[in-house]
């Protein structure tokens, strides 16, 4: 699994790091999404899917 | 007069009112009339105060992909936006939650820093104890008692003053003109003289902010003043936009959550036996999920034609994105009107969707898990005083909720 994340498109809502803290991250100036795992274990996967199925901006992109 | 029947108004003729009324003693289920449009199919045409006739989006997905569309723009100044109600008299300007990008974003950041989780998470002990001495104080005072009035709207008033470094003392104040802008019966007169009240007492704090900033939301906006990044009156209507949403929503939420657990006590039971964060987390979303208090719909103006189940909404025309009852969607949630703490409710779209999703949401999450987590085991007799026939609500709030609710133990 490979992650993306676009920092433009982030509103900063945070969800992706109570659905993953071990992937994602915020910035500390603005709250917008710092991708810390771009290759997140398999084990990961699913909480990296719901990230990104919560993301109200569409800023989470997956690749498998 | 001839024969032609104007298209407006024929679809004036036939469409439903919006806001429509809930079913009689289903004070929780939102109005019959959003679940048959849901039914009959994705777009409906409904029929506002002000006689225009915007497309209502019932389903769950149409509404995900609607609020995530470039093609619609949650600008109150286009032509076509479905309004709430009408523009007050001399305007006196919109928060960025009615501007669209780049203005909005550029807007909205300046106030995500306090809303990051971790940030959240450090406020949570102090969340904590505000509901800890609330109750203390509720145990030790009459019985029974309103619990809005001693414990749904303190808990959110305090944390949104502390977090915006606005004085709780004047909590009757912000507290009273905040109803009146909410309220839907309200002239607009009195929505404009409550609005006024609550940006000229911004524009003073953020005065004392700009000569001494502390360390708190509204000195960052101060700053944000001096260095010219954003005009005075800006700050103050942001100011304004998060007093507001940071207190009645949750407060609500407290309120009615409470009710609707006192009528499904075996999920009570739940909350009261447990103090597993993960059960706690998940009971906040399906509440969020099953209540949804912002029962006024997003409202929205497409900017280019989109197709939508074979109909089309055309460049200019309202859309009014009714989300409680996406929320009791069948295509998304198994048994949507069953109530139950335990499914995993996260997909909900209480808060909305896209860029303009509510930006305290992680703060009335972190406040209702410390809220519903601690009030049921501190108090386990807690129980409603009054029939539930007794118990007003608020029909006529853009916002849902109680105006009261008595309680015993």
């Amino acid at each position: 699994m490979k992650v993306t994340v676009d920092q433009d498109r982030c509103v900063a809502s945070g969800q992706c790091v109570v659905a993953a803290m071990e992937v994602f991250d915020q910035r500390d100036e603005d709250g917008v999404v710092v991708l810390l795992d771009p290759e997140p274990r398999a084990e990961r996967a699913e909480d990296v899917r719901h990230a990104a199925a919560v993301c109200p901006a569409l800023a989470i992109a997956i690749e498998d | 007069m001839t024969s032609t029947v104007n298209p407006v108004d024929e679809h004036a003729a036939r469409a439903p009112e919006f806001p429509m009324a809930r079913a009689a003693g289903c004070p929780f289920d939102p109005p019959p009339t959003l679940r048959d449009l849901q039914r009959e199919g994705p777009l409906a045409r409904v029929r506002l105060w002000d006689g225009s006739t915007p497309w209502l989006v019932t389903r769950y997905a149409d509404q995900r992909a609607l609020l995530g569309d470039p093609r619609v723009s949650a600008d109150i100044h286009r032509p076509g936006y479905p309004r709430q109600a009408p523009m007050p008299p001399g305007g006196t300007g919109v928060s960025f939650i009615l501007k669209d990008d780049p203005e909005h974003a550029r807007l909205r950041r300046m106030v995500t820093a306090p809303f990051a989780i971790k940030r959240v998470e450090a406020m949570r002990p102090g969340v904590q104890k505000i509901v800890d001495d609330l109750i203390d104080e509720l145990l030790a005072g009459p019985n029974p008692v309103d619990l809005v009035e001693a414990f749904a709207l303190p808990v959110p008033s305090l944390v949104i003053c502390q977090l915006l470094g606005v004085p709780y003392a004047d909590h009757d104040f912000f507290q009273d003109n905040s109803k009146v802008i909410i309220n839907r019966n309200v002239t607009p007169e009195q929505r404009s003289a409550a609005h006024g009240n609550l940006i000229e007492y911004l524009d003073g704090l953020m005065g004392e902010k700009i000569a001494r900033p502390v360390d708190d939301l509204l000195s960052g906006l101060a700053e944000r003043v001096t260095a010219g990044e954003l005009s005075r009156n800006e700050a103050a209507q942001m100011g304004v936009l998060l007093l507001i949403a940071g207190h009645e929503t949750t407060a609500n939420m407290i309120a009615l959550g409470t009710l609707a657990l006192f009528e499904h006590p075996e999920q009570l039971a739940l909350l009261r036996d447990t103090d597993d964060p993960r059960l706690i987390a998940s009971a906040v979303e399906e509440l969020l999920r099953y209540l949804h208090i912002t029962h006024s719909g997003r409202r929205r103006v497409a900017v280019e034609d989109i197709e939508i189940g074979g109909e089309v909404i055309r460049a200019g025309e309202g859309l009014i994105l009714a989300n409680d009852i996406a929320n009791r969607d069948p295509g998304m949630f198994a048994e949507p009107d069953r109530l139950d703490l335990r499914r995993d409710a996260r997909r909900h779209v209480a808060f909305g969707f896209g860029v303009h999703q509510c930006l305290g949401q992680p703060l009335a999450r972190m406040e209702l898990q410390v809220v519903y987590g601690t009030l049921y085991r501190r108090i386990p007799t807690l129980r409603a005083a009054v029939e539930l026939e007794r118990i007003p609500f608020k029909h006529d709030g853009s916002v849902y909720g109680v105006y009261e609710l008595p309680v015993t133990w």
